[in-house]
């Protein structure tokens, strides 16, 4: 119902005329400049000294690495766009951090096929649930500076995943691991109404959409 | 489990059938829904606006009527160079209806039926236009009669510009277990003895529940009131996971 329902006198920003701008904000976002922060509780701030980031579950054995580690190993920095369920995209956003693919690679990953899911674990207690393949093949990474700056608390830091192609809760903040599983289970949005997936090109906000 | 079975959320028309001016710069929005599963206090819905050659912009809102209300109300600050709100502030009328669905959202909420929740004292601290969520969370509590103790530290700019003033002077004077505490941060009526700065660690300090006795606290507004509160609480003892918070940056609209 109502897909035609037109709200009388409402004409909205104006438009990107640039085509390829526009086709790069996905349905019911809109753009914005600025970084706005969302999160359900305090923001966490754990001293580097303390920090580490770890791999776990379903493999032959843990992997850890401390934050000096971390910064040794190779670095890649890209550029992607964001989008956040709550509405907004951001473009061309600049970051530097680690290739989920080189964190993963100790880990033979093709000798146990029924290993398929991933739960990003975080401090704070927040959790994300993914499919591997959404976080391998250059499609993810976990990221420590944003625009050239070590990334905020507020914004995650010291570090955070990056998920580009998924709605941004899935880029989890204040990251410290991964939990390798062969059953899927809904992380801390995914379990209070958000969807499992979270595609924002199909608009996939909420469970069932 | 992963829910797949779960119902989506449909869009829906609700008809306005009444506004009312809470501030210069805010209004109420009155909506009359058909078909509306009631929400738990402090959860939100999405607002859809669509133009004449198909354009749509979405934005959340808060819920400000607690649950069980025959209507929905929706509080909306005006921002100048807002894309959504200057059309639900000022390009609306009664009778004219809007497309939204909901209601979204399971972790900012208030359910005395949640464990951990009922009987425990209640710390609520709204900057500006963050109030909506938690007033649907003091309505909730005055229209079941629960008495657990509360209050509510809000900061607003002037006094003009604190929204719901009337009904939360009445609501706690009517009732012994609701404290509300103003502060207002840009300009204060002459003889004002509330407080008149930014929220900041001495202020919680004043006004929280102390850790021990096991609170709840909710916090929205912008993203600096928001963290100012949660870190404060924090440092003083709350649990972070009883500390639940919602943001609003300057941004959309």
């Amino acid at each position: 119902m109502a897909e035609q329902f037109i709200s009388r006198g409402f004409k909205g920003r104006a438009r990107h005329t640039d085509r390829a701008l526009k086709e790069r904000i996905p349905p019911g976002q809109y753009e914005t400049k600025e970084f706005p922060v969302l999160s359900a509780g305090p923001t966490p701030r754990t001293p580097l000294e303390r920090w580490d980031f770890s791999i776990h579950g379903e493999v032959a054995e843990d992997l850890k690495w401390t934050w000096d580690e971390f910064l040794k190993l190779p670095r890649e920095t890209s550029t992607v766009d964001i989008h956040c369920v709550t509405k907004w995209s951001k473009l061309d956003t600049l970051w530097t951090g680690v290739s989920v693919d080189t964190l993963l690679a100790g880990i033979d990953l093709d000798a146990q096929p029924s290993v398929r899911y991933l739960i990003a674990f975080c401090d704070g207690g927040y959790t994300t649930n993914l499919p591997l393949a959404d976080v391998r093949r250059g499609k993810a990474w976990v990221v420590y500076e944003f625009g050239g700056k070590p990334l905020e608390p507020v914004h995650g830091g010291p570090a955070r995943l990056l998920v580009p192609h998924l709605y941004f809760w899935k880029s989890a903040k204040w990251v410290r691991g991964f939990e390798l599983v062969r059953d899927d289970r809904p992380g801390f949005w995914e379990s209070v109404g958000y969807h499992n997936y979270g595609d924002p090109w199909k608009e996939q906000r909420y469970a069932g959409d | 489990m992963i829910k797949g079975m779960a119902q989506q959320l449909k869009w829906q028309l609700g008809t306005v059938v009444e506004i009312r001016e809470e501030t210069p710069t805010a209004k109420s929005l009155i909506l009359d829904l058909l078909d509306w599963t009631t929400h738990v206090a402090g959860q939100h819905v999405d607002v859809r606006l669509t133009a004449e050659d198909g354009y749509q912009a979405q934005r959340s809102y808060s819920i400000a009527s607690p649950p069980g209300d025959k209507n929905l109300m929706l509080t909306v600050e005006r921002l100048d160079d807002g894309e959504v709100s200057p059309y639900l502030t000022d390009g609306l009328g009664v009778g004219d209806r809007i497309e939204l669905r909901g209601p979204i959202g399971g972790y900012f909420v208030w359910d005395p039926r949640n464990p951990g929740t009922n009987g425990h004292p209640l710390f609520l601290a709204a900057g500006g236009s963050g109030i909506a969520p938690l007033m649907s969370m003091i309505r909730h509590r005055a229209s079941t009669g629960n008495k657990v103790p509360t209050r509510l530290l809000y900061s607003s700019r002037s006094y003009e510009e604190v929204i719901y003033r009337e009904e939360l002077d009445r609501l706690s004077a009517h009732d012994p277990t609701l404290r509300v505490i103003h502060t207002l941060t840009r300009r204060r009526p002459p003889n004002w003895m509330g407080y008149g700065r930014r929220i900041d660690r001495a202020m919680l300090a004043d006004t929280a529940w102390r850790p021990e006795e096991k609170p709840l606290a909710f916090t929205c507004g912008p993203t600096a009131f928001v963290e100012t509160v949660a870190t404060h609480l924090g440092e003083s003892g709350y649990e972070p996971g009883r500390i639940k918070t919602e943001r609003f940056g300057p941004t959309g609209g």
